[in-house]
């Protein structure tokens, strides 16, 4: 049975119509005017040569991968919902990068993007995460917090612990290029399966577009406001639009569980508190997340996630688990030191202000978390931190005795 | 198997299936094919890039729900669509993909200021004022001071017909400047072209401006090719655009690929200048010091007369109906696109508290020396016309030369502590 949907024409213009072959009863039409072109014809106009982007001053991860001969390939494919590559890459033609940071410069807009183009996703994936091949490597995902060991620190060095990564609902495009009406969709979705959350989970859910001046300056004292993007990599991409419409915050009474909807990708979940009790962060963390994972599939809906990609987000370099754990530590000796950037770089682990990426370090605090997103398993991502930060501990107490620390060996990638 | 049937769901996994097996759908029409073997796919309707091309998938949703919450919204396109503007229009597309959210998707993004009116919506193409028409006629309306969609803009670009104006007291009168824009028709607009177009866009106007001869004579700077030291020269000359800041015009897609085909064209006088790409195709600037504004506005006319001919002589036009004029990308450019000014001292006058409603009467609009939302400094001021549309080109430079000379003579008598209510003009 065929349902048919036909554009209205205005006066001016004369449509052709042309039957399609075949047993389906597939349709298309060209539509001819006398001034403007048809989207059809621009493509015999405009060969992909014509439309690929100038990528000689840039320095992200699409334009090392991006050729004229994978443009060619991809330019008029679309995704089911008609999300093309363009539109992926937009973000990193507009941001040609910094010649230190490499950005990855694209996102999807759903998740068959991933899918549809592969050709250039996959190699993408590759450069940012390490060499991870998602046509033969399987990325494990392991929830199962009671693994964790060592996971309490010496709070007179940690401040504060920290979890966070992004969960995707299945069937509804992402953030750069959903509509009203799937954004509030993905709103209502979770908004819904939150309020189903009980004991220390239980909470309160705060629209953007209906909180209260008092909730707002709350939210603020907390550090739990989210604010529009300003930043070009994600403006470029479209994740601003209709902003404040369908966003919004969630929190537990006890203000140590929070979501944050359709900011940069549909949820971003956080578990966090005071302190160094990194195993308590990650098992309310773990729970939370398997918590609202069964509310939302009671009313049929799921998480995206594949086994190759693991868990679907907007950007290429969230995929996997997506997950940044991490803690606010003095080090005030070792962050002096030569060797403390090489033994980051050995234990996995990168550096920031407390005031998050791109900030500068206050004092002697650091953001210390995990380097790694795919390929690795949350338990493994998370231990890796936990042993990360006692060595780096360690090595400052061992400082202020005066004695020598060593660089540790490198941490095992992947397996292969 | 579910409790709460979400329609959403099951109206994503009937195209999901349909799309894997018939491939591309064009953007006009879809069917759902019973056959899942090989049926030829059309051969791809990539949509023209940026912003919602998915409007096929949109129409699954109900209007109710596709419609932006406006609430806390001041703007033309606010004031205007309705939630039934809104249903009756959605389904439907320019015939290069351009879709009802594009055009008001920067006036969603951009909810406005309680004093400032600003429009809320752009072209993507000249076919957006057809397509659209019910939204953009009253937006129009609005903006252009009670312009009807029968009524039929003039348009007028002989210099002869300017009465004086070569005589405005450069005491007083700094600099003279008249700017326009043009489209180059069969291309899309900025907030819509891809770089293919934009590029030829480019192509085209170059070879136009480099066939200018005379004092016309000049020459192109792309802005990701230009060196250091031409850059500088070009900022020192107060000609060199930047990637547009205001989100008005980024949340509009103009922005994109920047600075791919954009650049500065002027003649070797530095007197005509031409931006290739910023907010429009073209934007075309003739200005001299002083108050010369005969000489200025001729040299408009003569340089835009002559690069409509070097277009036509490449088989090409501007986009131009006998309704809303010139046609550029944001409706309050339509008719003329015509904005002519000087930079004038005005330090008593603006200080007398008449000055608003002065301006007002003359169909004059004040801003800084440093452009449009500029406060003015030192009693310095851009004073231009208000008007673009359903005025000919002639008709507002002349009533900006009338105007500023009635300026000047009131800032005169204030000057010699004299009265000026006799001066006090009528509403033009």
């Amino acid at each position: 049975m065929a349902s048919m949907f036909t554009r209205v024409l205005s006066g001016r213009n004369t449509a052709v119509i042309m039957a399609g072959l075949g047993a389906g009863t597939l349709v298309s039409s060209y539509i001819m005017t006398e001034s403007g072109v048809s989207a059809g014809e621009k493509k015999k106009l405009y060969p992909p040569s014509a439309d690929y982007p100038d990528l000689r001053k840039h320095n992200n991860c699409m334009a090392s991968v991006l050729t004229p001969a994978i443009y060619g390939q991809l330019r008029d494919k679309l995704t089911p919902s008609n999300w093309s590559l363009d539109q992926c890459i937009q973000t990193g033609v507009d941001n040609p990068g910094h010649p230190f940071i490499k950005t990855v410069g694209m996102v999807a807009g759903d998740e068959e993007s991933y899918e549809v183009f592969a050709e250039i996703f996959n190699p993408v994936i590759k450069d940012r995460h390490n060499g991870y091949d998602p046509t033969t490597m399987k990325h494990p995902t392991d929830l199962d917090s009671s693994k964790i060991t060592s996971g309490m620190f010496d709070e007179n060095y940690v401040l504060s612990s920290r979890v966070r990564t992004g969960r995707s609902i299945r069937g509804l495009s992402l953030p750069p290029a959903c509509t009203r009406a799937e954004r509030r969709e993905v709103e209502r979705v979770v908004v819904q399966a939150l309020s189903g959350l009980k004991d220390d989970l239980a909470g309160k859910y705060f629209s953007l577009t209906e909180m209260t001046e008092q909730e707002q300056q709350q939210l603020i004292d907390d550090h739990f406001l989210f604010d529009k993007p300003v930043s070009p990599l994600l403006t470029c991409a479209g994740m601003a639009r209709d902003w404040p419409d369908a966003r919004g915050i969630w929190h537990n009474n006890e203000k140590t569980f929070l979501i944050w909807i359709n900011e940069e990708d549909h949820t971003r979940v956080i578990s966090m508190e005071k302190g160094g009790n990194m195993k308590r962060v990650f098992e309310r963390f773990c729970r939370g997340l398997k918590e609202v994972e069964r509310l939302i599939q009671e009313r049929g809906w799921e998480f995206m996630w594949n086994e190759h990609l693991g868990y679907i987000l907007t950007c290429p370099s969230n995929l996997g688990t997506g997950l940044r754990a991490g803690v606010h530590v003095r080090l005030p000796l070792l962050s002096k030191d030569s060797r403390f950037n090489k033994i980051l770089d050995n234990l996995r682990l990168q550096k920031r202000g407390t005031g998050g990426v791109d900030t500068a370090a206050v004092g002697d605090t650091f953001d210390i978390s995990n380097l790694d997103r795919l390929g690795k398993s949350e338990v493994e991502l998370v231990q890796c931190v936990i042993d990360g930060v006692n060595y780096l501990i360690d090595c400052e107490k061992k400082l202020e005795k005066g004695q020598d620390i060593t660089i540790t060996p490198p941490v095992a990638q992947f397996k292969k | 198997m579910r409790m709460d049937s979400s329609a959403l769901l099951e109206n994503r996994q009937t195209p999901h299936r349909v799309h894997t097996t018939t491939g591309k759908i064009g953007i006009f029409v879809s069917a759902q094919s019973s056959s899942s073997s090989s049926t030829p796919q059309p051969t791809g309707t990539a949509a023209m890039p940026f912003g919602n091309s998915h409007n096929q998938l949109k129409m699954k949703f109900s209007s109710e729900q596709e419609y932006p919450d406006l609430s806390k919204h001041n703007n033309h396109m606010a004031k205007v669509l309705t939630l039934a503007l809104y249903e009756k229009l959605r389904s439907k597309q320019t015939p290069s993909g351009f879709t009802l959210d594009d055009v008001i998707q920067t006036g969603v993004d951009n909810p406005g200021h309680p004093f400032i009116m600003t429009v809320g919506c752009v072209a993507g193409d000249e076919e957006t004022y057809e397509v659209f028409k019910e939204l953009l006629d009253p937006v129009i309306q609005d903006r252009h001071g009670g312009y009807k969609p029968t009524d039929k803009h003039k348009t007028d670009l002989n210099p002869n017909n300017l009465k004086g104006g070569d005589d405005l007291d450069a005491n007083y009168v700094l600099s003279t400047r008249v700017r326009t824009g043009r489209s180059v028709r069969g291309f899309c607009l900025p907030p819509h072209c891809s770089r293919g177009e934009r590029r030829a866009v480019e192509k085209l106007s170059v070879e136009a401006l480099g066939a200018l001869t005379g004092d016309l004579k000049g020459k192109y700077y792309a802005l990701k090719n230009m060196s250091e030291a031409e850059q500088q020269q070009l900022i020192d000359d107060h000609f060199l655009f930047d990637k547009p800041v205001s989100p008005l015009l980024l949340a509009s897609g103009m922005a994109r690929d920047w600075p791919d085909a954009r650049g500065i064209w002027h003649n070797d006088n530095k007197t005509f200048l031409v931006w290739v790409n910023e907010e429009d195709h073209l934007r075309v600037i003739s200005m001299q010091k002083g108050g010369n504004m005969k000489e200025v506005f001729t040299r408009f006319c003569t340089g835009l007369t002559k690069i409509e001919e070097l277009f036509k002589n490449k088989g090409h036009s501007f986009m131009w109906n006998e309704h809303l004029g010139y046609v550029l990308t944001c409706p309050s450019n339509l008719g003329t696109g015509l904005r002519a000014g000087v930079h004038v001292k005005l330090p008593n006058l603006s200080k007398y508290r008449q000055f608003e409603e002065i301006l007002k009467r003359l169909r004059l609009q004040k801003r800084g020396t440093g452009g449009v939302d500029t406060a003015a400094v030192g009693g310095i001021f851009d004073i231009s016309n208000a008007d673009r549309l359903g005025f000919s080109e002639v008709e507002l430079v002349q009533m900006l030369v009338d105007g500023v000379k009635l300026l000047i003579e009131m800032e005169k008598r204030l000057e010699k502590g004299q009265a000026v209510e006799d001066l006090m003009p009528a509403q033009k």
